[in-house]
């Protein structure tokens, strides 16, 4: 019998012994690792430019108000839609319980509170990196694979200051509009199922809403979102800097700039939910308590 | 030696030497460990024209891009009137480019701008001129490339690949640069409009004392516009020790040149290259998955 292996069988994965398969798996989990921070620190880098330019440099005549409108105006009923609807859904998952309990009436004062501190700044900003964040990805790599971005560079314009800039600033300064407006159409949808559809006392409702949601958790939310805003324009536009050459990459580099955002918002909420939390503990140690 | 001999000598030592306006230094780009060009000296005073011809792939665009600054060198220099353009910082680098004019393959115009705004990028970017006299500089730039004042209004994508391209020529030439640089100007375009961007080009350079560095496959462009034919080499396929520039002179010398690489390339026969292609491709054969598997998956 021929000892030369068959071509099947050549093609079979190799066997690996234990110390090798080992050596491999911390191989490219290290690969993987890697190129994390390499990323991340790509990112400040970029990040970093970006800031540079922005305190040195006035933006670009007739960058801003597209930007704004795209971001800002083209968002608003998107963001309102889905506040009112939030609002809703929270009414309908909450009151079984808090019917078996007997305290209906704090209905408004859980779902107003939610809305305000984190539903509508993280609404928001879901659906900003969802509209606008994949979008600019998406157009920035268009713009890298088709050279229009070198050809920008090629004529004295910089790319950072003339295309991130202004998406940032609009990213940054019209968030928090969309939150006020995810809270207050949250607000809405909230109360009007929970008084009209579930027939809850208007004058509880409203007066507990009062008692337990203070102006610390309405600015706790429009902090928050300055911070969302600034991450999605930031990775949006850097996942369009650095996107892949062709159709695939343009796709992939909308894909990641909001799977990333998306990572990177609930992330934030977490870290600035426990500093704002701190924040509230010491200077109003005996703040309001719902139960 | 003759007292004649030794006269013209002391005057050839007299006459002042007119600097280049581009000098590449031993230029060698890398990507990835991967060697695109390799110790590249090349000297091009101003007011010539040079081709760069050679296979896809062997770094002719890369070149023209670390010219403008679009790429940086791993190693070697690359001297603009003297001046090493990579040691230069943001805001001399943005001046210097105001004297550059480029080209790009599919003229890289902006989708989300008129024809009008493309035209007039450069000179409101750097504040050179307002309102009707952006207007005025715009309809003579593209009237020198023969577009009407029509096209204007539109948007890129409603013109055809020819009129873009000459858009490209007209938004390049805008600030009356000093080096102008096509990236295969004439690819993709019929016979006709090929011959028409080959006019432009010769036109530009006939106008003013513009140097052009000009990328191609089409061997018609570089023997009409060009008074310099430079052809490279893929790095990966020389020789230890050879020079990736395989040719560099006029191109009536591509005719009687010996080297058979560039009779090959000039004449467009495949010859060896492609037993060659057949060679490399099959040996990596069993190494890579079928076809078929991958069709599957």
């Amino acid at each position: 019998m021929s000892s030369v292996p068959s071509r099947s069988q050549s093609r079979l994965a190799p066997q690996y012994s234990w110390r090798e398969s080992l050596t491999q798996w911390f191989t490219e989990w290290g690969d993987v690792v890697v190129d994390a921070v390499t990323t991340l620190g790509d990112m400040a880098i970029f990040a970093g430019r970006m800031f540079v330019w922005m305190f040195t440099a006035k933006p670009c005549k007739g960058t801003i108000l597209p930007n704004f409108y795209h971001v800002g105006v083209l968002s608003l009923p998107v963001v309102a839609l889905t506040g009112t609807f939030i609002g809703m859904v929270l009414a309908v998952t909450s009151i079984g319980q808090f019917r078996t309990i007997g305290m209906e009436s704090k209905l408004g004062a859980v779902i107003n509170y939610s809305l305000v501190r984190e539903l509508g700044p993280v609404l928001a900003a879901t659906m900003l990196a969802g509209r606008v964040g994949s979008a600019m990805a998406a157009v920035l790599g268009t713009m890298r694979v088709t050279e229009q971005i070198d050809a920008l560079i090629s004529m004295g314009a910089n790319p950072i200051h003339y295309l991130v800039v202004p998406r940032f600033l609009a990213c940054i300064l019209l968030i928090p509009a969309l939150t006020v407006m995810a809270d207050f159409m949250g607000i809405v949808g909230g109360y009007f199922y929970s008084v009209v559809m579930l027939g809850i006392d208007h004058y509880q409702y409203l007066n507990n809403s009062r008692q337990f949601v203070g102006g610390f958790d309405f600015f706790s939310g429009i902090f928050k979102s300055f911070f969302f805003g600034g991450t999605i324009a930031v990775v949006s536009c850097y996942r369009g800097f650095h996107c892949q050459a062709g159709a695939e990459g343009v796709g992939r580099a909308a894909t990641a700039a909001f799977v990333f955002s998306f990572v990177l918002i609930l992330g934030l909420d977490l870290m600035l939910s426990i500093f704002l939390d701190a924040v509230y503990t010491s200077f109003w140690p005996h703040g309001a308590k719902l139960f | 030696m003759t007292n004649v001999d030794e006269l013209a000598t002391d005057i050839a030592r007299a006459r002042p030497v007119a600097k280049p306006l581009i000098e590449l230094r031993n230029m060698t780009l890398q990507f990835a460990k991967q060697t695109i060009l390799s110790n590249i000296n090349l000297t091009i005073p101003r007011g010539q024209t040079v081709a760069i011809i050679g296979e896809s792939g062997c770094g002719k665009t890369m070149l023209l891009k670390s010219v403008v600054g679009l790429m940086t060198p791993t190693e070697g220099a690359m001297l603009y009137d003297g001046v090493d353009i990579h040691s230069l910082g943001d805001v001399e680098m943005t001046k210097l480019r105001c004297k550059f004019g480029f080209v790009f393959q599919n003229a890289a115009l902006f989708d989300s701008m008129t024809i009008g705004q493309n035209v007039a990028f450069p000179v409101v970017q750097h504040n050179l001129a307002n309102g009707r006299s952006i207007d005025r500089m715009v309809i003579e730039g593209l009237a020198e490339v023969g577009l009407p004042e029509i096209v204007l209004h539109k948007r890129p994508s409603q013109l055809s690949g020819g009129m873009r391209k000459r858009v490209g020529i007209a938004r390049a030439l805008i600030l009356q640069p000093d080096l102008m640089l096509y990236d295969e100007p004439t690819t993709g375009l019929d016979p006709i409009m090929s011959d028409v961007i080959n006019e432009l080009m010769l036109r530009t350079r006939l106008k003013g004392k513009v140097t052009s560095l000009i990328v191609t496959h089409d061997m018609r462009t570089a023997r009409k516009v060009a008074d310099r034919v430079v052809m490279l080499y893929p790095h990966s396929r020389l020789a230890r020790s050879e020079n990736q520039v395989i040719y560099d002179g006029p191109p009536e010398g591509l005719d009687t040149t010996k080297d058979k690489r560039v009779r090959q390339f000039v004449e467009g026969e495949a010859g060896e290259r492609l037993m060659e292609l057949q060679r490399s491709s099959l040996s990596g054969f069993e190494e890579t998955p079928r076809l078929s598997d991958t069709y599957r998956a």
